[in-house]
C-alpha cells in the first residue's frame, strides 16, 4: 500500500474526468467503469482526505447512475465524514445517504458524527446531517438522536427547523417513544408564521393522519384554523388531505369544514388545490349533497378542459363519486363515452372503468355488447383491458349482475374469438366455474364449448388454449346435454389438437373418454330396452331420439337422482348408431395410437386409459354388429357392465367446494391428524396438491380416482381411508346440504329465457357511443327489480369463502406502537386533574384556556370527579372508565399497549391535551343522552 | 410522501436517481428500466400521469414531464397532490434553468453534485420543503461558497471543487 504521495493526489482523476471518460467511450463503458472502480478502490485507501473524498464522490456517482456496488466504502465514508471541511462532509453524507441501510455494519458508528453536526452552528451542516438522518435512521439512531432533533424543532433558523420537522416523521416511525418527547413541539409549530415550516409540519401531520387518523382528531381546531387562514396552496392541499381523513370519523367536523372547502373550491385559481378540494369532497364529504353538486360541477370543467391531465383527473374524481352518486356519471356520460376513444391510454382506461361502474343487471348485456365491439376495433392492449374489465365486472360477487347466463356464456365464447384476446385463462376459469355453479346453463355451455372446439382455427392461437381446455372439460363433463356427441368426439380428436400443449391435450383426451363412455352407454342402454322390438342399426333418427328418452327413463330409475338431470334434456340427440360407434372407436385408435409414445406422462397415460377401454369394449361391439344381437346378449353383459360402471363414475356430479369445507368436518374418533405423514409423501408425492380455487377443478385425477373406487377396481391399500372419506363427505353433505348442488328436480327452472341478447346494437363506434349514451340514460334511472321477470337461475354460492377475506381484514398492526404513543401524548395521562395540568404545562396553557370555554359539562364533571382521591386510585378508576368508553371502538386492542405505555409514562407531564381528545370522542358515544351538543371541536 | 425522483434521458440512461427509501441497486436499476419502458412508449401530448402501481407497488403514483431529451419523473403516494407534483417538476426545472442558464442534458450530466444539492434543498425525507426557486438558488449558492472555502489546510487545490463552481 503506497502512502499518499503528492503525485497520487495531483494526478487523481476528478469526477469530471470520470464523466468525460465515460462519455468518450474509448474502451467501452463497462471496461471504463471497472477500470475506474479499480482506481477508486486504491484512492479510497489514501490517508489524504481530499483524495479519499474525491474517490468517494466518484464512487457515489458510479453507484447512483451506473449501479455499481459501493458497500465496500462504508468505512471510508465515515472517515471522510470526520473531516472538518464542509465539502468533504457533504460528499460523505451524500455517499452515506446513497448506500447505508439498516444492515450496514458500521451504521452505529455514525451516531456521534451526526450528533456533532446536528449541534453545529452552521445551518447547512445541520441540514446535511438531518438530510442524512431522514434517509438512514433506524431504531437506534432515532432513539439516540431524539434529543437533538427535539432541540432543532424549535431552532430559530427556519431553514433548519423545517428539515427537523421533516425528519421527525422518520424518527417517529422508527422509534415511537420519541413521540412523547417531540410531539408537543411539533404541534406548536402548527402556529408557526413561516409558510415553509408550516408546510412541513402540516405535511408531516398528513402523513401521520394517513396511518391512524383517529389519534389526530383533537388537533382538528388547529387544522381548521390553518384551512381558513392559509394563503399557501401547498399548505391548503396538505390540510385538505388531513381533513379528508378526519372528516369521516366525526360527522360534526365534516359539517364544519364543508363551507370553507366549498369556498376554496369556488375561489381558488390553482387547479391543484381545486382538485384536492374536489377529491376531499367526493371521498370524505359525500354525504353533503350541495358540496358534491358543486364538486361535480368542477369535475365537469376538468372533463371539458383541453389539458389531458385535468381530463384524466376529472375522470378519476368521477370514479370516486360514482360509488355513492351514480347520477354524477350519468350527467357526464357523453364525455365519459367519448373518452373511450381518446388518444391517451390513461384516459381510455379511466373512462372504461367509469363505464363499468354504470353497469347494472339491467344494462349489462347492452353495455357488454357495445364494449365488445369497441374491443374488436381497438389496439391489443386496450382490447384486453376491455375484455378483462367485462370479465371481472360480470363475475363480481359470483356473477351477481348476470341474470341470463345463456347470454353470458355465449358472450364468453364470442370474446374468445376476438383477434387480440389474451384473456384465455380467465375465460377458462369462468367457463368451468359457471358450469359448476349454474346448472341451468349447462346445455348452452356445451353448445358454446362445441362451437369453440370444432373450430380448427382456434387451435393455432396459443392465447386461447386456456379457453379450449375449459371448453373441452365442459363438453366432456356435461356431454349429456350435447346435441351431437359424435361431433364433439371428432372435435376432440381432430389432428390439429397436436398444436396444444400437453396438459391441455390430456384434458382433451379425458374429455374424449367421457364422451365415448356416454355414447356407448346411450347406445347400450337403448339396445337393452328396445332390443326386442327393432334392430338398432336401422333406426331412423327420429325414432332413435324418442328411444333415447325411454332408455333414459329406465336408466334414471336405476341410477337414482344423480342422473336425473339428464332426463329430458338430451332432446335432439343425433342418432348414435352402431356404425358410428365403430367409426369412433376406430378414430380413437387412429388418433391416440401415436400418443402412446408421447413424452408427456400425462398425455401418455390418458391415451393409454382410453385405448385400454376401447380394447375392452370394441371386440364385443364388433361381434354384436355382425351377429344377431340376441345371440350376443350374454357376452355383452360383461362389457356393458364396464360401460355402465364407467358411466356411473363420470356422471357423478362435481360441485364447487368451499375452501373451508375441510374445517367443517368434525374429527371422527380414532383419526389421528397429528401423525407424521412423511411416509405418505413417498407414495403419493407426485399427486398435485388440490387447486386453491374455491371450486374444484374436476381435474382428471379426481375423476379417475372416483372411477376406480366406484368400479371396485381399487387395488391400493388405502381402501379404508377412501371409504372413510366418502362417509365423511356424505355426513358433511347431510349437515351442510345448503352448500351442495342439490340433485333434486326443484332446481330445474324452465329454460324459457329470451334468446341471448338480440344484436340490434351493431354498427360503427360512433353509433355505439350514441346507443350507449341512450342505454345508460335509461338504465341509470333506479329501477325496481321487475317482479314478474324470469327468476335468475340458482348460482351455487359458498358464502363463507366469500366472506372470509373481509373478516380477515385487520387494521395494520405496524403503526400501533406509533399511534399508541401519539394517543398517549394527546390524551394519555387522563388522571392529571385539570388544575394541575394547567399549572404544569405553561406551554399549552394558552390553548387549554381556549378549549376550556367549550368544555362539555358532562366531561368536565367526569374529569373533576376523577380528580378526587389519591393519584393511583384515580388512575385506576379512570382507566376502567376509559376502557368502558372505548369498549365499542374498533381500536380496543390498543388499550393494552396504551396501558403499558402509560405505566412507563406515569411521571410524564404531557397530558395537557387529553381533554380535547376525550371531548372529541364523547359525543360519538352519547349523542342520545345529550341532544344539544356544544360544538367543542372547533 | 415522495418516493423517488428520477431524470432519465430519451435513450433510457439515468441522469439523476434519488430514492427516499433504501432500495438495493438491482431494484433501482429495474425500476428505472421499467419506468423508461413505459414512458418511451407514450405518445406526445397525452397526460403526464402513468399508472405506477404495477412498477412501484400499491399506493404509488407517477407524474413525468418530457423536456427535450429528458424525462423528469416524480413517484409519490396518495398523500401528495398530482398537480402539485407537476408544479414541483416545474420548480425543479426552473431552478436548474436559473442555475445553468438554459439547462440542457449536459449540464445535468456534468453537475452531479449540484443537482443533488438542489434536489435536497427542495425535498427532505420525501417531504417538500421549499418551492421557491429564488430561495433554493440562494441556499445552493451559499452551500457552494462553503464548499469552496478551505476551513482546513489543503496543500493542493482540489479539482473536486473546481467543477462544482461551474
Amino acid at each position: 500500500m503506497s502512502g499518499p504521495s503528492l503525485m497520487d493526489s495531483l494526478f487523481q482523476p476528478s469526477l469530471e474526468d470520470l464523466i468525460k471518460g465515460l462519455r468518450q467511450q474509448l474502451i467501452g463503458e463497462q471496461a471504463f467503469i471497472s477500470k475506474s472502480l479499480e482506481e477508486i478502490r486504491k484512492e479510497i485507501k489514501s490517508t489524504d482526505l481530499s483524495t479519499k473524498s474525491t474517490a468517494l464522490l466518484k464512487l457515489s456517482y458510479l453507484s447512483n447512475l451506473h449501479f455499481q456496488d459501493m458497500s465496500f466504502a462504508a468505512f471510508p465514508a465515515l472517515e471522510v465524514l470526520s473531516s472538518p471541511r464542509f465539502s468533504h462532509k457533504k460528499i460523505a453524507y451524500h455517499a452515506i445517504s446513497l448506500s447505508f441501510h439498516d444492515s450496514t455494519p458500521v451504521l452505529l458508528l455514525i451516531t456521534n458524527h451526526l450528533r456533532k453536526d446536528l449541534n453545529s452552528t452552521n445551518e447547512f451542516e445541520v441540514s446535511l446531517s438531518l438530510q442524512c438522518l431522514s434517509r438512514i435512521a433506524n431504531v437506534d439512531l432515532a432513539r439516540d438522536l431524539t434529543p437533538e432533533v427535539f432541540a432543532l424543532l424549535s431552532s430559530n433558523k427556519f431553514y433548519v427547523r423545517k428539515r427537523a420537522v421533516a425528519v421527525v416523521l422518520r424518527v417517529f416511525e422508527k422509534y415511537p417513544d420519541s413521540v412523547r418527547v417531540c410531539f408537543k413541539r411539533l404541534v406548536e409549530n402548527l402556529e408557526n408564521s413561516d409558510p415553509q415550516v408550516l408546510s412541513a409540519v402540516v405535511g408531516v401531520f398528513s402523513e401521520l393522519a394517513c396511518k391512524d387518523p383517529r389519534s389526530y382528531l383533537p388537533l382538528a381546531p388547529e387544522f381548521y384554523k390553518i384551512l381558513v387562514d392559509s394563503k399557501n396552496n401547498w399548505i391548503s392541499i396538505k390540510v385538505l388531505k388531513i381533513f379528508s381523513k378526519l372528516a369521516p370519523l366525526e360527522p360534526r367536523l365534516a359539517k364544519r369544514v364543508v363551507e370553507p372547502i366549498c369556498d376554496l373550491m369556488r375561489n381558488t385559481g390553482a387547479k391543484s388545490l381545486l382538485f384536492e378540494c374536489i377529491r376531499t369532497v367526493v371521498t370524505s364529504l359525500s354525504e353533503n349533497e350541495s358540496a358534491v353538486r358543486l364538486a361535480v360541477g368542477k369535475v365537469r370543467e376538468f372533463l371539458e378542459d383541453e389539458d389531458p391531465n385535468l381530463k384524466y383527473l376529472g375522470l378519476q374524481a368521477l370514479r370516486i363519486v360514482a360509488e355513492k352518486h351514480l347520477w354524477a356519471v350519468s350527467e357526464n356520460k357523453e364525455v365519459v363515452i367519448k373518452s373511450l376513444s381518446d388518444a391517451d391510454p390513461n384516459i381510455k382506461i379511466e373512462s372504461l372503468r367509469l363505464v363499468m361502474a354504470m353497469v347494472s343487471e339491467h344494462n349489462v348485456s347492452e353495455i357488454s355488447r357495445v364494449l365488445v365491439n369497441y374491443a374488436i376495433k381497438s389496439d391489443p392492449v386496450f382490447c384486453n383491458e376491455i375484455l378483462g374489465s367485462i370479465l371481472s365486472t360480470c363475475s363480481r360477487n359470483l356473477y351477481e349482475i348476470i341474470v341470463d347466463f345463456d347470454w353470458y356464456v355465449s358472450l364468453l365464447g364470442e370474446m374468445s374469438r376476438i383477434a387480440h384476446c389474451q384473456m384465455g385463462d380467465e375465460i377458462e376459469n369462468q367457463l368451468i366455474d359457471i358450469g359448476l355453479r349454474v346448472k341451468d346453463v349447462r346445455p348452452e355451455l356445451v353448445r358454446v364449448a362445441r362451437d369453440l372446439l370444432i373450430d380448427p382455427a382456434l387451435l393455432g392461437n396459443s392465447f386461447l388454449h386456456g379457453v379450449l381446455s375449459g371448453a373441452a372439460w365442459a363438453s366432456g363433463e356435461y356431454v349429456e346435454f350435447s346435441r351431437n356427441p359424435l361431433e364433439l368426439m371428432e372435435a376432440l380428436l381432430q389432428p390439429r389438437t397436436s398444436l396444444l400443449p400437453p396438459p391441455i391435450r390430456a384434458i382433451y383426451i379425458q374429455a374424449a373418454f367421457k364422451v365415448l363412455v356416454f355414447c356407448l352407454h346411450t347406445c347400450f342402454m337403448r339396445g337393452k330396452s328396445i332390443a326386442p322390438s327393432a334392430s338398432l342399426d336401422n333406426l331412423p333418427a327420429g325414432v332413435s331420439a324418442s328411444a333415447s328418452y325411454e332408455s333414459f327413463d329406465d336408466f334414471s330409475v336405476e341410477n337414482g337422482a344423480d342422473v336425473a338431470v339428464v332426463h329430458g334434456q338430451t332432446c335432439a340427440s343425433a342418432p348414435i348408431t352402431k356404425e358410428s360407434i365403430v367409426n369412433i372407436l376406430n378414430m380413437v385408435e387412429l388418433a391416440l395410437g401415436p400418443l402412446l409414445g408421447s413424452h408427456d406422462v400425462e398425455v401418455q397415460e390418458r391415451a393409454r386409459n382410453l385405448l385400454g377401454f376401447v380394447d375392452l369394449t370394441k371386440p364385443e361391439i364388433l361381434n354384436s354388429s355382425i351377429h344377431e344381437k340376441r345371440d350376443s346378449e350374454g357376452k355383452r353383459v360383461e362389457s356393458s357392465k364396464i360401460i355402465k360402471l364407467m358411466h356411473d363414475a363420470f356422471s357423478k356430479e362435481l360441485g364447487p367446494v368451499s375452501l373451508s369445507a375441510q374445517g367443517k368436518v368434525s374429527l371422527p374418533d380414532g383419526l389421528v391428524l397429528k401423525e407424521n405423514l412423511g411416509d405418505l409423501e413417498m407414495i403419493c408425492g407426485d399427486i398435485e396438491p388440490p387447486s386453491s380455487n374455491s371450486f374444484s377443478f374436476g381435474s382428471p385425477y379426481e375423476e379417475e380416482k372416483d372411477g376406480l373406487s366406484f368400479s371396485n377396481l381399487q387395488i391400493r391399500d388405502d381402501n379404508e381411508q377412501s371409504n372413510e372419506s366418502t362417509s365423511l363427505l356424505a355426513a358433511h353433505r347431510k349437515r351442510h346440504g345448503l352448500y351442495y348442488l342439490s340433485s333434486g328436480k326443484s332446481e330445474m327452472i324452465s329454460n324459457d329465457y329470451p334468446p341471448a341478447s338480440d344484436h340490434t346494437l351493431q354498427g360503427d363506434i360512433n353509433d355505439n357511443a350514441d346507443d350507449l349514451v341512450k342505454l345508460t340514460a335509461e338504465s341509470l334511472i333506479p329501477k325496481r327489480k321487475p317482479k314478474h321477470g324470469k327468476p335468475r337461475p340458482v348460482v351455487v354460492k359458498l358464502d363463507e369463502v366469500d366472506e372470509k377475506p373481509v373478516a380477515m381484514k385487520q387494521p395494520e398492526s405496524r403503526d400501533d406502537s406509533l399511534s399508541g404513543a401519539v394517543r398517549d401524548v394527546l390524551f394519555g395521562s387522563e388522571d392529571i386533574p385539570p388544575t394541575s395540568s394547567q399549572s404544569n404545562l405553561s406551554n399549552s396553557s394558552k390553548r387549554k384556556g381556549k378549549e376550556k370555554q367549550h368544555t362539555d359539562p358532562h366531561t368536565e364533571s367526569k374529569v373533576s370527579a376523577v380528580g378526587d382521591g389519591n393519584s393511583s386510585s384515580r388512575r385506576r378508576k379512570d382507566r376502567s372508565q376509559g376502557k368502558e368508553r372505548r369498549h365499542r371502538s374498533p381500536r380496543k386492542k390498543n388499550d393494552e399497549e396504551r396501558k403499558d405505555a402509560d405505566q412507563k409514562e406515569k411521571k410524564k407531564s404531557s397530558g395537557g391535551r387529553h381533554k380535547s381528545r376525550q371531548r372529541a370522542e364523547e359525543p360519538l358515544k352519547v349523542p342520545a343522552q345529550t341532544p344539544v351538543i356544544p360544538d367543542f371541536l372547533l | 410522501m415522495i418516493k423517488a425522483v428520477m431524470v432519465i434521458n430519451t435513450q433510457g440512461k439515468p441522469r439523476l436517481a434519488k430514492f427516499f427509501e433504501y432500495l438495493p441497486l438491482e431494484k433501482q436499476q429495474e425500476l428505472i428500466r421499467n419506468v423508461f419502458g413505459v414512458l418511451c412508449s407514450r405518445p406526445e401530448n397525452v397526460s403526464n400521469f402513468v399508472e405506477a402501481e404495477s412498477i412501484f407497488g400499491p399506493d404509488s403514483r407517477l407524474v413525468y414531464k418530457h423536456f427535450a431529451t429528458l424525462y423528469v419523473i416524480f413517484v409519490f403516494d396518495s398523500s401528495e397532490n398530482e398537480l402539485a407534483m407537476l408544479d414541483l417538476i416545474q420548480v425543479l426545472v426552473e431552478t436548474l434553468d436559473r442555475c445553468f442558464k438554459n439547462v440542457c442534458e449536459l449540464d445535468i450530466v456534468f453537475n452531479y453534485s449540484k443537482i443533488h444539492t438542489i434536489l435536497d434543498d427542495i425535498i427532505c425525507g420525501g417531504q417538500v420543503l421549499e418551492t421557491r426557486s429564488t430561495e433554493i438558488m440562494r441556499a445552493v449558492e451559499e452551500i457552494s461558497k462553503l464548499e469552496a472555502a478551505p476551513n482546513a489546510i489543503t496543500l493542493i487545490p482540489k479539482s473536486s471543487s473546481g467543477w462544482l463552481s461551474r
